[in-house]
């Protein structure tokens, strides 16, 4: 049996009926993380010590009888910026790159609780803020379909590790597209909810506003499992929500579905065969009765330049905390010294670049014109999907204009990268749901690579959004 | 192209001591992106000036109450502290 391709619920039913044991399964993730990874590098750290002890106590439960969790048991791995008491936490970043998290984000409590095994941490783009993983600190991730394209980012390492079956799931962070993108690239299932469902608290903030925790996975049968789990509202994170709403949508509801599709979305840079296996499947759809219905975001145009102002001005803020005093990188003689030297040699090139957008943005004489504005054409965004969902029950579109880039091919200009989210940073700028689901593949250079599809829903409708993403893998 | 002086000086309110050739670098990639974000002062807010307040916005406050942890927690939180003197976290002078 291979045991690195199950789904949760098959990986659950071969340990409740002992086909495997928990210490297997575990091991066979490790082994491959060690002796594969190394070209891939996907992860920044791997506790192997823990995660055997972890599974002999999940064997040790199934052997005396007692009744297991769906997730028990079940190998995981997490981006580096969400906390996970006694590893590790370096976002990615050389000024973090000792620190050891003191405490669990809540959505790990909740997973630990559930008995997974975390067998490690990984790579990203530092502090989240990239679509390549290639501003990591520690050196890129690679796209294991391809090992000469980028994973997609930030949370790259973390599609990585999915699609090379180094670990059942990861948990990733979604800002602009930072969980959607990467999925896409890697030809997996990447969830960001709406904002405010899942709770942020111990995930190192980059912009608050825009900042949603959300599953990597294999399926969208198990997004849907992670989902559910980490959900819900937590006093430790007082821009959570508790909100009920579980509406789902049946197959057989398809003849009354009716899908929007953006003619803005339509635009120049778009690659023709993204546009054409997007088209396909959406034609799916429609052809099992979903009705197409041709939608207007007439602000889409803004959507970068908004986002790119808000989250810098939010991550100037945020990153204020890492001034070399308290944790972390600390070099410097005297007071002044230290602040500079702390962050100017600790942090990244992309990550200083940011803060001086979001201090100039936020400085006397530009905050009107920069900041206050992006935050004005915010609304506007928000009133455009608005009057959308008044018609259609959800958005589709291509999740990013190209498949998986080559290694460097984007690194010297800044603006062709954040090109790369045209797509998916309007569905943090308006808190809405969004998933990629894999919906093809293209020949480049005869390799195939993976296209995603994009599901955007009204808020707290996931579960429903999955429910018709599933129909894309039948 | 945004002059040097300036990134120097947003340099400095952000606390980041760059190099003479990151300061050039810096200066090159800002000037792009202005560019580009230049295309936000074309869009018409006119709509949005009447109802932009923070109408349906409202504080969420806890209590400033004191947490206790334990010794390890303790520990494990100084320990990180980049200087210590007796326990406590030494800063450099400041005056």
């Amino acid at each position: 049996m291979d045991l690195l391709n199950l789904t949760i619920k098959k990986i659950h039913q071969g340990l409740v009926n002992k086909e495997f044991s928990d210490l297997e399964l575990t091991k066979a993730y490790l082994d491959k993380i060690e002796k594969e990874d190394k070209k891939i590098h996907s992860f920044l750290s791997v506790y192997r010590d823990r995660a055997i002890a972890k599974s002999k106590k999940v064997d040790e439960k199934i052997s005396k009888g007692e009744k297991i969790s769906l997730l028990e048991g079940v190998p995981v791995s997490i981006k580096d910026i969400i906390l996970v008491k006694g590893m590790k936490c370096t976002a990615g970043s050389k000024i973090l790159e000792n620190y050891i998290a003191p405490y669990n984000a809540t959505c790990i409590n909740k997973l630990e609780k559930e008995g997974v095994i975390i067998l490690g941490k990984n790579n990203l783009d530092e502090f989240a803020m990239g679509s390549s993983t290639e501003n990591s600190g520690f050196g890129p991730t690679k796209n294991p379909i391809d090992l000469n394209r980028v994973p997609g980012g930030s949370s790259g390492g973390s599609a990585a590790a999915v699609a090379a079956n180094f670990s059942v799931f990861s948990l990733g962070s979604d800002t602009g597209g930072s969980v959607r993108q990467p999925a896409s690239f890697c030809g997996v299932v990447g969830l960001k909810p709406t904002y405010g469902r899942v709770s942020r608290y111990g995930l190192m903030a980059y912009s608050s506003s825009l900042d949603q925790i959300g599953p990597i996975t294999k399926t969208v049968e198990d997004s849907r499992i992670v989902f559910n789990i980490i959900k819900g509202k937590d006093v430790l994170d007082s821009t959570s929500v508790d909100e009920e709403n579980t509406n789902s949508f049946h197959s057989d509801q398809i003849k009354g579905l009716v899908i929007g599709v953006p003619k803005e979305y339509i635009v120049e840079g778009v690659d023709s065969e993204v546009s054409s296996l997007v088209e396909q499947a959406i034609k799916k759809y429609e052809d099992m009765g979903a009705k197409i219905e041709e939608i207007s975001l007439p602000h889409t145009k803004y959507a970068i330049p908004t986002y790119y102002i808000i989250s810098a001005s939010e991550a100037s803020t945020n990153l204020a905390r890492y001034d070399g005093v308290k944790y972390g990188f600390s070099k410097g003689d005297n007071l002044k010294d230290l602040y500079f030297k702390s962050r100017g040699e600790g942090f990244g090139k992309e990550v200083r670049r940011r803060i001086m957008l979001g201090t100039y943005a936020l400085s006397s004489g530009y905050y009107d014109a920069y900041y206050l504005r992006a935050q004005k054409v915010r609304m506007l965004i928000e009133k455009d999907f608005k009057k959308a969902f008044k018609k259609v029950d959800v958005i589709m579109s291509p999740t990013c204009p190209t498949p998986a880039f080559k290694l460097g091919e984007k690194t010297q200009d800044p603006v062709q990268m954040y090109l790369s989210d045209i797509f998916t940073v309007s569905v943090n700028l308006t808190g809405l749901c969004g998933i990629s689901v894999p919906c093809g593949n293209m020949e480049v250079n005869s390799v195939k690579l993976p296209v995603g599809l994009q599901l955007i829903g009204k808020p707290f409708e996931e579960n429903k959004i999955m429910d018709i993403a599933e129909i894309m893998e039948k | 192209m945004i002059e040097k002086k300036e990134i120097k000086h947003i340099a400095d309110l952000a606390h980041l001591g760059l190099t003479e050739k990151e300061l050039e670098s810096m200066q090159k990639n800002f000037s792009s992106i202005l560019d580009y974000i230049e295309i936000l002062k074309k869009a018409d807010i006119s709509s949005i000036e009447k109802d932009f307040s923070k109408k349906g916005m409202n504080n969420i406050l806890r209590k400033d109450a004191q947490k206790e942890i334990s010794k390890n927690e303790r520990d494990e939180l100084i320990g990180m502290f980049p200087e210590t003197k007796n326990n406590y976290l030494k800063t450099k002078k400041i005056l």
